[in-house]
């Protein structure tokens, strides 16, 4: 355990910061909501005339005027996007910032073999996304409450499970892709985050382009779908375990066998 | 038994040569000297020793143990000391020696409180406001305070003032009396000569001396430089003669006796004999092999 909690003490300040942002974010968006809700008439009137982008976000089949609707949208975009690029970024340098930093020397010269590397660093990874998972949804219903609204639990607890999963799933293709770089983690967590993103709202946008919904994770994130359906989309979810598997795989086969230059 | 040996070890990084064939054989209990210019396959040797790179060819055992399949035990009974030593920003040197005692499930403290104290280094301090001689001293922290039975040494005194470089052998040579073998990479032939028992010189990937470490500095010549005038006509063993106005330098392999003599009958204002510079060393054996 000792590469794991090595792990969590370094990760613990961009574990802080990222949730805090993300927690305060959120907070301040149900904060606003009483305020929202005044004005539904003209804020759903707004919102259904932007055309493809109502669609993209899921506009057209919820209500801005319920928690559940304006939660979906507003916070749902908050969380997705904030927890998406946390797990990217923070998997994408897990094995890849030991070389980088040219600490891997030090690190693979004592008598741990690589797997307890890769899977301790594995640990410390769905570790932090679970704390901070669990630290957003503490403040997001400490919020809702504070409002005074009564809490959806199910509606709130299956998005918040959905972009957990969505995190997991970016977490483990950064991590394979981790295993093959020895710089640009930042980059390239960033960017395949924000690929999803985008790839999910032109799946919205476009029917050709809806097949990129058995790629993205964003895909079974959709708020519109949960609340309407009362459960995620399993079918995708599975494909997205899938990703998650195979980019743990490739970064076990790929770091065992990793040659270690100077 | 041997405590390091490779057969025909190579190591190619795609097409460019890391080590080529590279046979070698260190005793157990023995302090041995690694000598090569940059590129010649001294850090591709020993990295390849520690399971960091995987030979694309031949074989090598550390304790009598094969580098692929018993990566792990090696490592828990070989304490490595890196060139450049780089460890994690914002730690505290402490944090440093027990992360590394950890990795080796131990306890070290003991050990590494004696050693910090010996090598005067401070385990409370920042990683990122230590100097390059200090970050080396916690390297050096790190490879000895498992007591491991082999010490693989890459360029170990860089950095280190003239004290704590003659702390640091003295540990080498109360560790080597007490059986562990010593596997020391250096640029410094000095350091090599005083203390090590063997040594090998490697160039483009492959030994191309190894031996008793009198016997190798036998063949190689002295740097010479004077400042005054001698007739060093006829005198046999000089290389690389090169005279200046009030002096000459060159490199000299002749009888010390036959030199002394034509010294003492010239006019001598100021004298140096030394060793030659590695690189000297070097060219000595790259002339003799080619």
């Amino acid at each position: 355990m000792t590469i794991l909690r090595h792990e969590l003490r370094r990760g613990k300040t961009a574990l802080l910061i990222w949730t805090g942002v993300i927690a305060l974010l959120l907070a301040i968006c149900i904060f606003l909501f009483p305020e929202m809700k005044k004005e539904m008439e003209s804020i759903s009137e707004m919102f259904a005339s932007m055309g493809s982008f109502t669609a993209a976000f899921g506009m057209d089949r919820l209500s801005f005027g319920t928690l559940t609707g304006y939660y979906a949208i507003e916070c749902g975009n908050v969380l997705g996007l904030g927890g998406a690029f946390f797990a990217s970024l923070i998997a994408a340098a897990m094995l890849s910032k030991e070389e980088k930093g040219r600490t891997a020397e030090f690190l693979l010269t004592h008598p741990v073999s690589r797997t307890r590397i890769v899977t301790e660093k594995l640990a410390a990874l769905i570790i932090q996304i679970l704390a901070m998972n669990l630290m957003i949804w503490l403040v997001s219903a400490g919020s809702m409450l504070a409002v005074g609204e009564e809490i959806p639990w199910k509606e709130v607890g299956l998005m918040h499970l959905s972009y957990l999963l969505l995190q997991i799933e970016l977490c483990g293709i950064c991590f394979g892709i981790s295993a093959f770089i020895s710089r640009g983690s930042l980059g390239i967590g960033l960017g395949i985050a924000a690929l999803m993103y985008f790839m999910n709202l032109i799946s919205n946008i476009a029917e050709a382009a809806e097949p990129l919904k058995y790629i993205t994770p964003f895909a079974y994130c959709s708020g519109a779908d949960i609340v309407t359906n009362g459960t995620l989309d399993w079918s995708l979810v599975a494909i997205g375990c899938g990703f998650t598997a195979a980019g743990i795989a490739a970064a076990y086969i790929k770091y065992l066998k990793k040659d270690i230059a100077a | 038994m041997e405590a390091v040996k490779t057969d025909k070890l190579t190591k190619y990084y795609g097409r460019t040569r890391g080590i080529d064939g590279l046979d070698l054989t260190v005793e157990k209990g023995e302090c041995f000297g690694f000598i090569g210019p940059n590129g010649a396959g001294k850090s591709t040797t020993i990295r390849t020793l520690l399971g960091l790179l995987s030979p694309t060819s031949g074989s090598a055992s550390v304790l009598g143990m094969n580098v692929l399949r018993d990566k792990k035990e090696i490592l828990r009974r070989v304490g490595y000391l890196p060139s450049e030593t780089l460890f994690y920003p914002g730690m505290k040197v402490r944090d440093i020696l027990r992360f590394s005692a950890g990795l080796r499930s131990a306890d070290c403290s003991d050990a590494a409180a004696v050693l910090c104290e010996r090598l005067q280094l401070d385990p409370s301090r920042r990683i990122d406001d230590l100097s390059f001689g200090n970050r080396k001293k916690v390297g050096i922290v790190c490879a000895l305070q498992a007591d491991p039975e082999l010490l693989i040494l890459d360029e170990p005194t860089g950095g280190l003032d003239p004290l704590i470089q003659k702390e640091f052998f003295d540990i080498l040579s109360e560790r080597s009396r007490r059986g562990v073998t010593v596997f020391i990479s250096s640029h410094v032939l000095h350091e090599i000569q005083r203390n090590c028992t063997r040594a090998a010189v490697i160039r483009d990937g492959r030994v191309i001396a190894c031996g008793r470490v009198d016997e190798l500095s036998k063949t190689s010549a002295k740097r010479i430089s004077f400042r005054g005038t001698v007739d060093l006509t006829g005198l046999e063993g000089i290389r690389d003669l090169n005279e200046s106005g009030d002096g000459a330098g060159f490199l000299y392999n002749g009888a010390m006796d036959a030199l002394l003599c034509r010294l003492a009958a010239g006019s001598v204002s100021d004298l140096n004999i030394s060793d030659p510079d590695l690189d000297e060393i070097f060219m000595h054996y790259y002339t003799k092999e080619d």
